[in-house]
């Protein structure tokens, strides 16, 4: 059993924050692993993206979006509550080294992942900048922590509430014209990454992304996590997440993060129901 | 003079009741429920007593048939049980699938004319009687030795590690990457075939007798084999399975609807899908559901498919039905419930829609060449016999390799060419030392009992180290 010790809500209760008692895990991990969650006994098995560890503590953090039953189920476990299972950490961690000049590029959740990877790449020596964005202010996660990340942080809503008005990859586009950059770590929605890839492609600039496909085991058994990459079938779970974004095929990605949808919604609808 | 005794007697060999297959092709209950005391009883009286029984030549384990068929004849269950225990740590579960007919049955003298003794149903028998009736008895155990053994994996070869180490008096972890113990025999071999709640009893079982179970431990990730060794592991057994799954390498292969055989068997038998939505973990439900591969791991797959729901099941198989790897009985099971069999026919490429999903496959029709290597003879394609099969759901099983998440980690312990572990075949010592391994992740995927008889050499193997050196 694996306690939460500490929760937060954010982003008006859609994203929420666990910081987990899992001692070995925290003593282990590295930025840009993640860990398989299960709430209880008939609970699915979900990768989550570790946003933080603390090793003396001997506890590690998420930071999910309610999207669908398990998020749900997640949802109402409370400071004190127990998940029954936290396996991890599993995939492979971030490369940090220092290369120069980076610019760390998240949207959604994905800030919440971006974050320890951004204050890894600052640490190695590089000049970090930082862009996050959301849909609109209230959505927006993390900004004081990824500023202490970053040496610069440009915050983007899509509707002008905060920040810049518009996407992410405007400011990128204004950076990458402004100066040379060595690489870009780009982590959020598929769309997101897709779309940072294709402008970074254009620039002939290496960009990591993070990927976040079905999984089951996390640990190579099933296949159910394969991505194409330059045209190859990799595990994403034991050669990932994290990709080289210039040979990811996002839109088979995007389809296949599909696969349950319809089944999802009826187990959602009928959680949702349940405890109506 | 066996002959002649047999003859004056020639009592049938009892068939094992089972479920009707109309009715059991949409349950996921156990199919054969079992013989009774009677039945078994009397199955038994069908054994010769060989004096230089060949049933035994034929089981990896060497497993004393005519003794423990003798105490069932005699009504001893308890002692049946007790006799099998001495070989055989799970008879429960061989009882339920080895094939015998490679096996022990195999080489009955009985079968010789007539069908052999069923020595897997009445080894089930004498388990299941001890199970239903437990006597509370528990294996002596020698004092505490002092020593510790991790085991990682908790399959088959795990489990027999664990519980021979641990009446030796030895303090023995295992160590399991899913959140469940039992390796394939709970997330791959489902419930019709083998109930979950078979394997939970053996584990209590091995709990009560000291073994600590330790789930949610990714070796090689979660803490490596080298800091086993520094947290004061004397000696470490690996029997992590073969756990990669293969696919096909053919265009379309990553349309949803394409899963391998370890993905579907998985979230139908450990995340227990098909009780979807009353758990969380969905499974697709194919209408017209095809499945590759035609061994044990592709009858369990088409056979739930079916239970699922399909409307049609196929397997699709590229050699003919007398290379079919699968166990007799689970051929003739999944016939009898409805799966078709497509022989010599082999799928060149997937066809899916605009939204990525699968709707079809395309296939060429094969014929038998020279035999190759394996003495099978090959499939050859025929040229222009390409068709098409309307699918939405295509199961891959057509086998598995050596997972590498552990050995990648592990510098020092030498792997074959295909990344199973090298080790010594008599006392599953690796090149590492203090590390043995065995079952499918040094033979490649193979049987529950090669896993269990390895298991056993390398505990004996351990415990002659642990009390003498390496
Ligand atoms: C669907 C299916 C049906 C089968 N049917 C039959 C049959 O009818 N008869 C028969 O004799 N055989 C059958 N087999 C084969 C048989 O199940 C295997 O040969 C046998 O289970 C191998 O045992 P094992 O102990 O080597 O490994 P496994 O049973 O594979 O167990 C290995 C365990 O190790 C765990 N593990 C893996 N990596 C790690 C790690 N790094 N750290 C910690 N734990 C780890 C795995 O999660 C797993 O639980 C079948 C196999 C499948 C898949
Ligand atoms: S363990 Fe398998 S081979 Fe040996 S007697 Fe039992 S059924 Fe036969
Ligand atoms: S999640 Fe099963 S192989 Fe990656």
């Amino acid at each position: 059993m694996f306690k939460i010790v500490k929760r937060e809500e954010m982003a008006e209760g859609t994203v929420v924050l666990n910081e987990i008692e899992a001692p070995l895990i925290a003593k282990k991990a590295k930025p840009g692993q993640f860990v398989i969650l299960k709430a209880n006994e008939t609970g699915e098995r979900i990768p989550l993206t570790m946003a933080d560890t603390d090793p003396d503590k001997g506890t590690i953090t998420i930071i999910y979006m309610v999207v669908g039953k398990s998020t749900a189920l997640f949802k109402t476990l409370e400071t004190g509550d127990e998940y029954q299972d936290v396996i991890g950490p599993l995939g492979k961690p971030t490369h940090m080294e220092k290369v120069g000049k980076v610019v760390c590029v998240g949207g959604g959740t994905g800030i919440a992942v971006l974050h320890p990877i951004t204050r890894g790449l600052k640490q190695a020596g590089n000049q970090v900048t930082s862009i996050i964005g959301a849909r609109s202010k209230d959505l927006l996660i993390m900004e004081d922590a990824m500023k202490a990340a970053s040496h610069e942080l440009h915050v983007c809503t899509d509707d002008g509430s905060y920040g810049r008005k518009g996407f992410v990859t405007n400011v990128l586009k204004e950076i990458l014209d402004r100066e040379k950059i060595d690489l870009v770590v780009g982590i959020g929605p598929v769309p997101m990454m897709k779309f940072v890839s294709a402008m970074t492609k254009e620039y002939g600039v290496k960009t990591i992304v993070s990927l976040n496909p079905i999984m089951v085991d996390g640990t190579g058994m099933c296949g159910g996590c394969r991505v194409t990459i330059g045209g190859e079938t990799k595990f994403a779970c034991v050669d990932g997440p994290e990709f080289d974004g210039h040979q990811v095929d996002y839109d088979e990605l995007m389809n296949r993060l599909q696969a349950y949808c319809e089944d999802e919604k009826e187990c959602y609808d009928s959680f949702c129901t349940m405890n109506a | 003079m066996a002959d002649t005794k047999a003859k004056k007697e020639k009592i049938p060999r009892h068939a094992m009741p089972e479920q009707d297959p109309d009715i059991r092709k949409r349950n996921f209950l156990e199919v054969p429920t079992g013989y009774t005391v009677e039945a078994a009883m009397q199955e038994a009286g069908r054994c010769l007593q060989c004096k230089k029984p060949s049933c035994v030549e034929g089981c990896p384990v060497q497993v004393d048939i005519p003794g423990f068929i003798a105490l069932i004849r005699e009504g001893d269950f308890n002692g049946a049980v007790r006799n099998l225990w001495t070989k055989n740590s799970l008879p429960a579960v061989c009882g339920r699938v080895c094939p015998q007919e490679i096996q022990c049955e195999g080489k009955c003298i009985v079968g010789k004319k007539d069908d052999p003794v069923a020595i897997g149903n009445l080894e089930r028998f004498a388990a299941d009687y001890a199970r239903m009736n437990p006597t509370g008895e528990l294996p002596p155990k020698q004092k505490s030795t002092g020593k510790k053994v991790a085991v990682v994996g908790s399959g088959p070869s795990g489990l027999t590690v664990a519980g021979d180490l641990i009446v030796k008096g030895h303090e023995v972890t295992v160590m399991e990457a899913f959140h469940k113990p039992g390796g394939v025999l709970v997330y791959g071999i489902p419930e019709f075939r083998l109930p979950k709640e078979i394997v939970f009893s053996e584990v209590a079982f091995l709990e009560k007798l000291g073994v600590k179970v330790e789930c949610n431990a990714v070796v090689g990730r979660t803490v490596s084999l080298d800091e086993l060794f520094e947290e004061g592991y004397d000696a470490v057994y690996i029997g992590v399975g073969a756990g990669l799954p293969r696919f096909m390498n053919i265009p379309g292969e990553n349309l949803i609807g394409i899963l391998s055989a370890n993905e579907y068997l998985t979230r139908a038998n450990l995340m227990k899908a098909y009780l979807f939505p009353e758990v969380d973990t969905p499974i697709p439900r194919g209408k017209n559901v095809v499945v590759l591969g035609a061994g044990n791991v592709a009858m369990d797959s088409a056979r739930t498919a079916m239970r699922l729901g399909a409307d049609s099941v196929k397997i699709v198989y590229r050699r003919s039905r007398d290379e079919m790897p699968a166990r007799k009985a689970e051929i003739h099971h999944a016939e009898e419930e409805g799966i078709e069999m497509m022989l010599l026919t082999n799928p060149t490429k997937y066809i899916g829609n605009e939204n990525g999903r699968l709707t079809g496959m395309e296939c060429l029709k094969m014929e038998l060449g020279e035999p190759d290597a394996s003495g099978r003879r090959r499939p050859v394609p025929i040229e222009g016999s390409e068709f098409n099969i309307d699918t939405d759901l295509v199961i891959v099983a057509v086998g598995s390799g050596a997972n590498p998440l552990l050995t990648q980690t592990t510098k020092d312990m030498q792997l074959n060419d295909w990344g199973y572990i090298i080790a010594d075949p008599e006392t599953g010592k690796t090149t590492k030392r203090g590390v043995w391994a065995g079952g499918d992740i040094v033979t490649g995927a193979a049987t529950v009992i090669l896993a269990m008889g390895a298991g056993r050499k390398a505990a004996d193997s351990i415990h002659q180290y642990l009390s003498w050196g390496w």
